[in-house]
Order: structure tokens, then sequence, then C-alpha cells
């Protein structure tokens, strides 16, 4: 039996001519979508798996199948003759376009037993000629498949070989993604021995010894795995150290070590070929002379074994010494090891003779997390899910360690400048480049765009994208301060309570029907809502947002418009960073920067031309139209025309106008700038590196409070009812409670669970919250006239259902961007989620709910 | 409501008119509610005949694919308008065509007529009111209402108490009323058929065509089609507690130039200008709002390929209309194949927009916040590096030459800036110098000695052509 290893992710050509068995070989070892037949294809473009003149069109899509497959790194098999040239060359370039490596496996029959077997099949017409011009084709083919780029090739010949072979998949020797660390993955060491051992004590791991002192080994004793990222040699005064080292550690299992271009060029010139002696590699090999011819043979071999890249911990995590961008990891071709070890190089170099390199990490969009060299920084920064570990210490900087999965940097510093830089450290990172927005981030490609969420899959139409795409393109503030956006939140199930659309009860009911026992009843104020971020102070802005041009929050809509103007909102932040100050809340939330969700009072600060232009509006018209007509009415009853039944409608009209007049006045109160405005916070949602919106509701406003004690002419307190809806002492209270807050004019309540996250029965979300509107107020939604018992009957048929899903989606996205943006994710993975948001805000849902 | 009344004696030969008897009611069943007719007075020396309405509330009628939520709150029950004129039409149908069996010849005689309108949204003001009614013979008098009277400092509401007095043929003054209440009142909710042509110009034979404020009256009765209405964006800016603005003046930015229309062209003809000495035939056109500089570009065909692109799918929608994109065959194929309409935002990178030749930001700079700028010139300059890169962007200093525009003020409303010569000449020299661009500025249309052109234009040369 012989045992075909084929690379896990590879193209692979069978060859053989007509009979050979090519199609029974591929049913026998591959799984059936694995296998991409051109007879299959000429039957699906032409009806007739033999119509030969339909060939060039079953190849186009039998590439451009496997072209898609191969782009999501899946094994393809392509069974067709193979046996001219161009046919081959076709799926080199087609493996080399996806970086796949090209795998031949020849089944050589016999021409005869071929054409016996031909013979056989009812459906083959072709002469004997066509077999003996393959047979022909064949025998040429095989000497060159080497040459032509197949990296590994398997003949088979005769059928006793082709019945005994097995296939063997051999996962590529960059995946190692059964490794679950946890990892040190250390920077570029250059000959650095001493500062290494440093770092490794530093990092707990304990070093062993040969006889001559030299560090051999090193083994952690929580076992973890040390991963280096290439470039341990050139330049430093102790390359042979340091592979002494790292072989050791490499061999015993303690570590593992990417290739860098340093060891590339130094394994060229120890296998004789000419280099250029230059960038520190005189230093190494002044050194390695030094060394034993062992030693040199052992470091030879070590270079040779070294992979261009590492995938690791389930796929999460990728390390190569100059970066990698996410096709081509998990990936081999020459281009994927050129990147590995010099980037994204342009061909051009700079004022200082070195490479241009195009900064790819700015474009990064993948899953994994990816730590590299290659490039010296002062200043590791996070960019897009990807670091640079490389902080100069052969030129005086330091030597770094990334701990994963924690994701925090150890540092040691270099003992002195052991190598001139070619250009001065830089000290500072002018803007982070992991900022840049991309409308490929946002808009779906076609038709739709999925968002997953722990909390579900969210779809995202494209005419709501570009609704949103619009909005925040025009008049968001800057996106690195929108790491949210509000929900919008369900009304409680439609009341049958006489005259009531919506009434306690039914809130009350609908908690009770998800599995919810505990609620609070919070006042819902009205004003606009409004997000308060707000830094301690700019070092934080800068640190945490990446802002430096002095401002230290942002105070927003619920689209992401700013509330206020930029002099008005530093005003605005100062004093509510005064009052966080004297709350203790940095402290006690031990962090130095704060989001909170608030309605801003009164409603007329901001929806002013609104108010007036819309409401006001139409008291005005009611106002005058109505007592006009009664005038006219009553001369006509008294000419004695029987017109009171309209009489009495438009007295009824007159009233309820009058009503609507007094609801929206209520909201009204003088505002001068931030005079008479003030701030009614009612939730708590982020704070450093937590997402704190599933805290429980009672929490969130115990915060609250501390900040209305802390400055109330500023801050405005949420009156709020604990309620156990099992006793119903406690919901006739709330009911009450309910009453007389809308009886005095208020909006309403929000009926929140207080546990925060609840999961419902069947393991969905349940809504954050219920809203549960007072009579009057939703006059000025429903209309001045909603109340006749009419127009009643009619709204209780509102469908409550397509809000309510609204409502959870754009929870399940707000929620999943709060974690985002706490686990420390790239701008444009919270970005899409917020951007998401607005775009279902923009959904066709019958407003006034 | 609206009342008409006359002193013609008998005073209730109106009646006789409006074929309506006066002592009895009058009911009639309108698409969107009820209308009444009741005579409150009705003598030998004064008739007065009340139209009242009772509209439906909207959720009655099938519901709207788009929703707003002022389709539910609005004037429309209380204030007279397009209902008023279907009501007219329902109620006096015989009397607007002229035709009265019982007093044939009183049909054609002018009487004295008193009509009031207690509630009617005049948009422009109680002004205009008074130069539609008046060139038509009427007495007017407009009163406006205040708009709360708990909020004097509110000032007055868009609606007027109108009332007309006038010898007039009583058929003639029904089509007035028809025809003018809606254009006075102006709502966005009135959308246009294409019959509606045909019904104006009907309703306005004989007195419209002599009519001085015709291109108003016409303009508006024709103006909001449905086409430009956004549902999605009106109920962002509706959860956003914003005024939803009426669709046709949010859509086509005006300049508050005086001399916009020729300032507009010369600008257009500089950046042609520039564009072809560049020697760019692969163009972007960045912001091109309704397609007017597109227009120019295809009809030049140096340019094989022109991109506009903007941020507003409503826009690029006209931009496809005026370029005839939207119909199939409406220009030749090697000319559509010449175009693409692109929504993009340039405060994000977008690849599709990289390698062109050159591209244009036409007056488009101004309208994204300064804060957000750096973002724009990272994706345009840094990321899309078209060879060449066109802009301009109004000369503030040159605002105080128009008299229109108050001291401070700027030329749109959506302006977020707008620079002296020296703030764009630095900006230029700070992108151009970060990006590896040259940079050459020159003003655009009359320049004032002191103040300079009322245009800018910059153009930005890349060093190593198109990267």
């Amino acid at each position: 039996m012989t045992e075909l290893p084929v690379p896990a992710l590879s193209l692979v050509a069978l060859i053989g001519i007509s009979g050979a068995g090519k199609s029974t070989f591929a049913r026998r070892h591959f799984l059936p979508s694995q296998v991409l037949s051109s007879d299959a294809f000429r039957a699906m473009v032409a009806d007739d798996e033999t119509d030969q003149s339909a060939s060039a069109a079953a190849f186009d899509a039998l590439h451009y199948v496997a072209g898609k497959r191969l782009a999501a790194g899946r094994l393809t098999v392509i069974d067709a003759t193979h046996v001219q040239e161009h046919a081959r060359s076709t799926l080199v370039a087609l493996a080399r376009a996806h970086d796949v490596l090209p795998v031949a496996i020849v089944l050589d029959l016999p021409e005869e037993e071929c054409w016996s077997r031909t013979e056989q099949r009812p459906d083959r017409s072709f002469g004997r000629g066509v077999l003996a011009r393959q047979s022909r084709d064949l025998r040429r083919t095989l000497k060159r498949l080497n040459r032509e780029g197949f990296r590994t090739v398997h003949v088979l010949r005769g059928r006793d070989e082709i019945e005994a072979a097995t296939i063997r998949l051999q996962p590529l020797y960059t995946d190692r993604r059964e490794l679950a660390g946890p990892f040190d993955v250390i920077g570029d060491v250059h000959g650095c021995r001493s500062e290494l051992e440093t770092l490794l004590t530093r990092l707990g791991w304990t070093i062993s010894r040969d006889d001559a002192g030299r560090p051999v080994n090193a083994e952690h004793p929580e076992g973890r795995t040390a991963v280096f990222v290439g470039d341990l040699v050139d330049r430093g005064p102790d390359s042979p150290g340091v592979l002494r080292l790292v072989m050791g550690m490499v061999r015993s299992g303690t570590a593992l070590c990417v290739n860098g271009n340093h060891e590339a060029k130094l394994l060229r010139k120890l296998r004789g070929k000419q280099v250029t002696v230059s960038h520190g590699l005189a230093e190494t090999l002044e050194q390695l002379d030094g060394e034993d011819g062992g030693f040199v043979a052992d470091a030879t071999a070590f270079i040779d074994g070294l992979v261009s890249h590492y995938i690791l911990d389930g796929g999460r995590l990728a390390v190569a010494h100059a970066g990698i961008k996410e096709e081509y990891q998990g990936r081999a071709s020459g281009r994927v090891r050129a990147f590995c070890l010099y980037g994204d190089t342009t061909g051009e170099t700079d004022e200082y003779g070195l490479p241009v390199r195009y900064p790819w990490a700015d474009d990064y969009r993948g899953p994994a997390t990816v730590v590299y060299g290659h490039t010296t920084t002062v200043d590791p920064q996070w960019v897009n899910n990807t670091i640079c570990v490389d902080t100069g210490c052969v030129f005086g900087g330091e030597l770094t360690a990334l701990r994963y999965p924690e994701r925090t940097l150890v540092s040691v510093p270099a003992e002195r400048e052991h190598y001139a830089p070619a250009t001065p450290l830089a000290t500072t990172v002018p803007e982070r480049p992991g900022d840049l927005l991309d409308v490929a981030d946002v808009l779906p490609g076609s038709g739709r765009r999925q968002l997953d969420t722990p909390y579900g899959r969210i779809p995202i139409e494209a005419p709501q994208a570009a609704a949103a795409l619009e909005i925040l393109g025009r008049f968001a503030i800057d996106p690195r301060w929108l790491i949210y956006l509000p929900p919008t939140m369900a009304p409680a199930p439609t009341s049958k309570a006489d005259g009531y659309l919506e009434h306690p009860r039914e809130a009350f009911d609908g908690y009770r029907e998800a599995g919810v026992t505990r609620v609070i009843c919070e006042e819902k104020h009205m004003g606009s809502r409004a997000l308060v971020l707000v830094c301690r102070d700019e070092a934080a802005a800068a640190r945490r947002f990446g802002v430096t041009d002095g401002e230290t929050g942002a105070i927003y809509t619920r689209t992401g418009r700013p509330f206020f103007t930029p002099p008005l909102t530093a005003d605005l932040l100062a004093r509510v960073r005064a009052a966080v100050s004297a709350a203790d809340l940095w402290a006690a939330l031990e962090t130095d920067w704060l989001l909170l969700d608030t309605e801003i009072l009164p409603w007329s600060a901001k929806a002013g031309e609104l108010i007036r232009g819309q409401y006001a509006s139409v008291g005005a018209a009611a106002g005058a139209a109505l007592p006009a007509t009664l005038d006219v009415l009553a001369t006509a009853i008294n000419r004695g025309l029987d017109v009171t039944a309209l009489r009495d409608r438009t007295r009824d009209r007159a009233t309820n106008a009058a009503l609507f007049t007094a609801a929206y006045q209520r909201y009204v109160r003088p505002t001068t700038d931030l005079t008479g405005v003030t701030i009614a916070p009612f939730a708590v949602l982020a704070a450093e590196g937590t997402n704190l919106a599933t805290n429980d509701n009672g929490w969130h406003l115990s915060i609250a409070d501390r900040l209305v004690a802390a400055d109330s002419t500023l801050f405005t307190r949420t009156a709020r009812v604990p309620v156990d809806l099992d006793d119903p002492a406690t919901t006739e209270a709330a009911e009450k409670w309910w009453s007389e807050l809308t009886d005095a004019g208020g909006e309403g309540m929000v009926v929140k669970p207080a546990d925060g996250l609840v999961r419902t029965a069947r393991g969905g979300l349940a809504q954050p919250g219920l809203k549960c509107r007072g009579r009057e107020y939703l006059r000025i939604i429903y209309g001045p006239d909603y109340t006749t018992p009419d127009t009643l009957a009619g709204l209780r048929g509102r469908n409550l259902g397509r809000k309510r899903s609204l409502a959870l989606r754009e929870h399940s996205l707000g929620l999943a961007a709060l974690d985002r943006h706490a686990a420390g994710e790239p701008l444009w993975r919270v970005h899409e989620l917020v951007f998401g948001i607005l775009a279902l805000e923009s959904e066709p849902v019958d407003p006034r709910l | 409501m609206l009342t008409i009344g006359t002193t013609y004696r008998p005073a209730t030969d109106l009646g006789y008119l409006l074929v309506k008897h006066p002592d009895r009611v009058h009911e009639f069943e309108l698409p969107t509610g009820r209308a009444t007719v009741c005579f409150p007075e009705a003598d030998e020396a004064r008739c007065t005949a009340a139209l009242v309405l009772e509209v439906d509330a909207p959720d009655r009628r099938a519901a709207p694919d788009g929703f707003s939520l002022g389709r539910f709150v609005n004037d429309r029950p209380y204030a007279a308008s397009s209902l008023m004129s279907a009501a007219l039409n329902k109620a006096f149908r015989t009397a607007m065509a002229g035709r009265s069996k019982d007093r044939p010849e009183l049909v054609a005689t002018a009487i004295p007529l008193e009509i009031r309108i207690p509630v009617l949204r005049c948009r422009g003001g109680a002004d205009l009111a008074d130069r539609l009614f008046a060139p038509l013979g009427y007495d007017v008098a407009a009163a406006a209402i205040p708009l709360d009277e708990g909020h004097p400092e509110w000032g007055e509401s868009p609606y007027v108490d109108l009332q007309l007095r006038g010898t007039v043929r009583l058929a003639d003054a029904l089509h007035h009323l028809y025809v003018l209440l809606p254009v006075l009142d102006d709502a966005k909710h009135y959308w246009v058929s294409t019959d509606e042509v045909d019904k104006l110009v009907r309703a306005g034979e004989g007195w419209l065509a002599g009519h001085p404020e015709r291109e108003l009256i016409v303009r508006r009765y024709l103006a909001h089609s449905r086409a430009l209405s956004e549902p999605a964006l009106e109920r962002l800016a509706e959860s956003d507690d914003l005024v939803v603005a009426d669709s046709v003046d949010a859509v086509l930015p005006a300049d508050a130039d005086e001399d916009a229309p020729s300032l507009a062209v010369v600008r257009r003809a500089a950046v042609l200008r520039v564009l072809r000495e560049s020697g760019a035939q692969r163009v972007l056109d960045l912001g091109c709002g309704p397609g007017a500089l597109l227009a120019d570009l295809m009809a030049d065909r140096r340019f094989t390929e022109i991109v506009g692109v903007d941020i507003a799918p409503r826009v690029l929608a006209i931009a496809a209309r005026r370029l005839r994109l939207d119909r199939p065959g409406a220009i030749a194929e090697r000319d559509r194949q010449r175009i693409a309409l692109v929504q993009s935002a340039l405060t994000y990178r977008d690849a599709r927009l990289g390698g062109y030749d050159a591209a244009v930001l036409m007056e488009v700079i101004e309208h994204v916040d300064e804060s957000r700028l750096p973002a724009l010139v990272r994706s345009v300059f840094g990321s899309a590096r078209p060879g060449t890169v066109i802009v301009t962007t109004p000369n503030a200093e040159y605002n105080t030459r128009y008299a229109g525009l108050a001291a401070g003020a700027m030329r749109h409303t959506d302006h977020r800036f707008e620079w002296t010569r020296a703030q764009f000449a630095d900006w230029a020299a700070a992108v151009s110098a970060a990006n590896d661009y040259a940079v050459t500025i020159e003003g655009v249309g009359p320049a004032d000695a002191d103040l300079g052109a009322p245009t800018q234009l910059a153009v930005f040369t890349a060093a190593g052509g198109n990267a």
C-alpha cells in the first residue's frame, strides 16, 4: 500500500488518459464536493459531458468554481485528462493566485487497458487515435511536471499501484492551530542574548545552561510557549548565543520560531551563495567563526527548517516576521514567504535607502490577531488587531514580548546601543492609521451585509446602509468617539383599558411572559436622548481614543450628530468631568473615561425647531380653525339647521386640540446655550476595558444618583419604583405611581428587567426595556383626536412585532459594539456595528411606536 | 373650513348658483373624509355658505409606504389645503362648471362676494396671498395667526386668516380658490400626478395666463414629485427630532450667490479647462451632486471613463435622470459605458476610486466638517491618489460683495466653513506637502482688486504621476 501525502490545502490535478480511472480514483479518495470534473462541467454548460465543443466554456466555469473553493481555503481536486501542458499551466497559475500548493497525481495505466475500458462505455465515441495521442502527450508530461511548478508529484504506475494507493492529508507546516498557548511572542532579538535572558526571566522563564554557563534551554513553570518573530541574528553582540538558546527551546518544544529576513540571508551565505555582507551580517559571521563546525551545521539546519509563519490557537493568532495579511494566512507560495519576510514592499526605497513598505496593517480586516516584528517602532500600537513588537533592542531601544492571550506588553531596555540605526528611532506616532475606515467596512457588496454578534446574526439591507452612510458621512461626529448608538425601544403590549393605548399592566404582563419576575420602573424623561462620552483628561482621550486635537469627549445624539457646538460641548464636558471626579467614579470604576446614556432636558433645547414647526403649528391651526367653525355652526343651528352632530364633533376636536397644545407645552422651557439645560443619566454604558451595559439596572441608577448628588444643578434624578411581578402590592403601587407621573404631565416610564441582561426561555434576549407612555403624551404622537373611541379601537390593532424585533436587533448590535470596544478591537470592528444600528433605524417601522 | 357669502340681492340666489338649498344641510363623502355644506345666514340681504371639512384620522387610510410622524400629526385636518380644493370640486362641481338651471344669467354676472378661510397655510407670508389674489380683483385681508399664545417670543405661525372681498363671477372665484389654496399651502405631502397638469390648465382658463405671478403658481402647483422623497432619511431625521425638510428644497443645493448661475457656469468651465490641460482621460467627480459637471464631461469624448460619486443616493438618482442613464437606450451604448455613478463617503476610504487620472472636488470640501477634513484628505490624496486633484471652494473674503448675504453668513446653509484665500492656501500647502503633490491656486470668476475672485481653485499634481 502506498500512502500519498497531500497538503491539506492544495489544488490536486489528476492526470491520466481517458479510461485511466481518474473519476473512480477521485470518488474513492475525496469527497464528491471536493472533486471538479471536466465531464460534469461539460454537462452543466452543454447538456452533454462528451461534447468537446463545450470544453472551453466548461473549463472556464470549472476554474471559476475552483477559484471560489481555494479562496475559501478548501482542498480542490480537478478531474480532467491534463495531458496537455496548457491545461496544467492554467492550474498552476490558479494555485499560485490563491497561494496554495499545486499537486499532481498521475494515473499511468497502459493504453491497451484504457482502450478496453473506454470501449465498454456506451457514451464514449472517440477513436483509438485520440487515446494514442493522449498517451504520447502523457509520456512527455511525466518529465516536465516538476519544472512546471507542481510541488508534489505522485506517479502511480499500473492497476495494482493505483488500487493500493491511499491519500494522507498533511497539515501545512505553518498550521499549528492545535497549540492554544499561552504564548510569549518575542520581538526581534538581533543577537542581544543578554537582554533576551533578562526578558525571559522577567516573563517567569527558567533558563538552563551548559557546562560553559551558556544558556541552552528555557522553560516556563506555567507551560507557556515562546514564539520568536525572527531576526534572531545580525548586528548584535552574540548571535550564536541567541541561536543556541532558541534552538534549544524549539528542540525541547518550549518555543516556536518563524523565519526572519536576516536568517534567510544568513542561510544563503552559509550555503555558500553570493550575498552582500551588510546590515550586521558581518558581525554574525565573525561570531560564528568562533563556534565549532557542528554548531554551525546545526544552526544551518535549524534556519533551513524555519517556516514563514505560524497559525496558532485555533486560527486566532498568526505570527510572522514582517506581518501577514489575511489572504496569506495558512497559505504557501513564494509571495507568501516573501511577504512574511519582507512585508508588503513596493520595490521603492526611501531617502535613507530603506525599502518603502505598504502599510498592510491599515487594511487588515482579518479575525486573527497578527503579531510581527521587522519594523522598529518605539511604542507598539495595535492597528486593526495587529501589533509590531520590534522595539529596536539592538539599536538601544527595548526588547519586547507580547503576552497572549493577555495581550499585555513586557519590555526590557537594551543594555546599550549595540548598532547605530540607519534612521533615528521615531519617538511619536502622529496618527493611528488603524482609524482609517473603508466603505467596504460598512456597505454591503451586494444585497445585504451580515453582522455576527454573540447575540445573533443581524442582516443589514443595502438601502438602509445607503441611508446610514449619508447620515454618518455628512453629519456624524468623529467615528473614534462613536462607539455606540442607543437602540430604539418597543412599547408595552397594547392596553385594552378604557381610554388607554399603553398601560403598566401590559408591560408587566410582557415581562412575566418572558419569565422575568423583578423589574424596575424608571421615569421616562421627555427630552432628547444623548450619549455623553467623557474622558478624565486629554491624555485619556489620546490613549484610548487616539484623539489628540484637544477634545476630551463627545456629546452626541441618537443618530451620531454632535448635540452642541464644539465650545458648548467642551463646557458641558468640563462640568460632567467635575461631577464624575467629585463622585469619585474614576476610582470606583477604575477608568479614565466613561460613556453615559442620558436624556438631555428640556426637549425644547434641541427640538425647538421641530416643536415650533410641527407641534405648535398644528396647535395654532387647530386653535384658530375649530373655534371659527364652531361660530359658524352655532349661527347655523340658530337658523334651525340640524348640524348639532357636526357641532358636537367639532367641539370635541377643539377640546382635544387644546389638550394637544398643553401636552407639548409641558416639555418647553426657556434655555440659552447651556443655561437651563440638565442631564438625566440613567445608565453607565462603558468604562475602560468593560461593557457595563449589561449590569443590573439598580446599579446603573445608583451611579447616576452619585452624579446627581455631586451636581444637582446639572444632573436630574430619575425617579424609579422597583417591582416584584409576583407581588400585587408592588405592581399596584407602580401603576398608581405611573398614573400620578403621567397625570402631572410626565411622558411615562420605562420598565426594565432588574437584572439588566436577561435571556428568555428560548435563549434569545429579552427586551431591555418596554416603554409605557402617558395618555396625554401620546396625543403628540398619535394626534390630538386619538382618544376618540373609534380611533382608539383602530389603533389597538397596531402591530408591535417589527418594532420589538428592531429593538432587539439594535440592542444586540449595541451590546456587541461595546463588547468589541472593551476588548480593544479595531475601530472598524466597532464602527461596522454602530453603523448597523443607524442603518436599522432607517427601516420602515411605524414611527409612532 | 371656508365660507362664501354675498350681498347680491336677493342674496339667497347664492343657493341657486351653488345648487344647494340654503335651508338644508348637504353632506359629501370624500376620499379622505367628509364635507358638509350649510348656510349660517340666508336672507335677502346676506347669504353665506360654509364648507366644513372633516378629515379622517390618517390610519384609516391605506398605510403609506413611507412612514413618518408628520403623516399622523399635521395641520391637514385644520388648515385649508389641496383637500379643500378637492372638497370644493366635489361639493360645487356644477357651480364651478358655470352652469345653473335656475339662474343661468347670474352665472355670467360678477357679484359681490366675501370669502373667508380662517386658517390657510401661507408659505411665503401673508404678502404672497395679496400678490396672488389682488390681481384677480379682490381686496385681500390676511391676518397672521400667532404660533403659540403662551410663547409670544415664537412669533407668528405660518397660517393666516384670509378674507377676500370682490365682485367676481362665482365660478371664477371657485376656480381661483381651487388653484391658489394649494399653491399658497405648498405642502410637502401634496403629490403631483400627470393629470394635475391638465387640471391646472382647465382650472386656470381665462385668468392664469395673464396673472403676474403665473410662474410661481405653476411651479408650486406642479413642484412636488414623488421620486424625490426619501423615506429612510426622513425616518432618521425624525428619530433625531429634526425637522424633515421639504424634499425639493433639501435636495437641490442652491448658492446664495446673487450671480450663482453664471458663477457656476464659469466654475465648471475652469474645472474643465484644467482637466483638459492635465491630459486626464479617466476622471472622478467627487461630490458630483445632480451631475452638471458630469454632463459637461460626457459631452467631451476625450474623457473615456467618468465616475460620479456622491454621498446621497437620491442626488445620484437625479444625476442619472439628467444624464438619461435611467432609461435603457436613451443614450448610445458606448457613452453609457463611459460613465458610472457610485455612492460613497469621502471620509471613508474607497478602493473603487483608486487609480484615476484626475479627481474633481468642486464646491465639496466646505460641506465637510473641518474636523473631518483630514479623513477626506487621507482617502482622496493618500488612498485614491489620482494624478491630478482639482479642488474649488468659496473665497469667504468675497462674501461682502453679496448684498443679500448677512455679514459673517455663509453662502449655503450646509456649508460648514468658508475660507479666506490665506486659509485655503495654508490647507492646500499642508495637504500637498504631506501627500507628495505639487499645488497651484487660482481664482475663478470676476476678481475684486482687494477681495479676490468669488471662487478659489487649487490644482494638485502628484509628484510621481498617478501613483
